[in-house]
């Protein structure tokens, strides 16, 4: 019965602390975001947006959504899925981009 | 391990693994639902993207940072709710919880009045200060009230899943020792933001 139950084992799981960092790195990368966009660059703007958008997923994913500690069978599953989302965004961008 | 009475609850079936990668399987349809929109605005801010720059200019950069703002604060309060709970804290769990939701209400305020500020302008789908505009700007607004509609959508639904899970806490349905529910109701949370992390950037801070 009881391995059926996720084992969390405290060292692993974050605490107030960690949290704590983390959402205040999100907050930073917002402001970092906001005021990036006031400055002209370009054709690199949504890139840099983009950019920063992905480290504070990558944040919330990994602490928020536990699945640094988690199993490796929810990291592959992510990766799977990010992937195929990944391959219909390049196919489309590929059509429609060189159309 | 189990320090509960020995009740009904004790002998029912509990996989707490499997009730994770369930939600973590919904997670990914929901990803996938919320990435076709995504894709359609690529396609079309490649094609518009004059018209997209001139749109995103009438959204309040402000109110978006402010949202942001809260949404990222409402996550960490529903990860120190679990964190709580874990500790055998009841009652800072459940005041965690609270003030999620209290959060998540004052993100749907502010996208209340800046709908309605969007709406008062004569900018809303079928409009005819809409009909005059570029199609560029018509298909932008008709994503953004789309996309930012079905996100608010998932929060108000975010909202009552909490409501449960307030009440599951409450009623000691979820305890220190059995908490899947509030985690896979953290996740779904989290899920949101993290839809939103992408959603900001893209409508709001366009120049």
């Amino acid at each position: 019965m009881n391995n059926n139950k996720i084992n969390h084992s405290d060292d692993h799981s974050p605490g107030y602390g960690m949290n704590v960092l983390i959402w205040m790195s999100l907050l930073g990368l917002t402001a970092l975001t906001v005021a990036i966009a006031g400055i002209d660059l370009g054709s690199y703007t949504l890139l840099v947006a983009m950019i920063i958008a992905a480290i504070k997923s990558i944040l919330v994913i990994n602490v928020f959504m536990h699945i640094k500690f988690d199993d490796l069978i929810f990291k592959v599953f992510l990766l799977v899925t990010l992937t195929i989302l990944a391959v219909v965004f390049a196919l489309t961008a590929f059509d429609v981009f060189y159309r | 391990m189990s320090t509960e009475t020995v009740s009904h609850e004790t002998h029912t079936h509990r996989d707490d693994y499997g009730a994770k990668i369930g939600m973590w399987l919904f997670l990914f349809t929901e990803l996938l639902l919320f990435g076709g929109l995504f894709i359609l605005y690529m396609a079309y801010r490649y094609q518009y993207s004059q018209e997209f720059h001139l749109a995103a200019k009438e959204l309040d950069i402000t109110m978006g940072t402010v949202n942001t703002m809260i949404l990222l604060t409402s996550s960490l309060t529903m990860v120190l709710s679990i964190v709580a709970l874990r500790k055998g804290n009841k009652l800072y769990s459940m005041l965690y919880l609270v003030l999620t939701k209290v959060f998540a209400l004052g993100f749907m305020v502010i996208k209340y009045f800046e709908w309605s500020a969007k709406i008062h302008h004569g900018i809303y789908p079928g409009s005819e200060t809409l009909a005059d505009m570029s199609n560029g700007q018509v298909i932008f607004y008709g994503l953004y009230y789309t996309m930012t509609g079905l996100h608010g959508l998932h929060i108000i639904i975010g909202v009552v899943i909490l409501a449960f899970m307030l009440s599951f806490i409450y009623r000691d349905k979820v305890t220190s020792d059995n908490y899947i529910k509030l985690e896979n109701g953290g996740l779904y949370w989290h899920l949101v933001d993290l839809i939103w992390i992408f959603l900001f950037p893209l409508f709001y801070l366009l120049h």
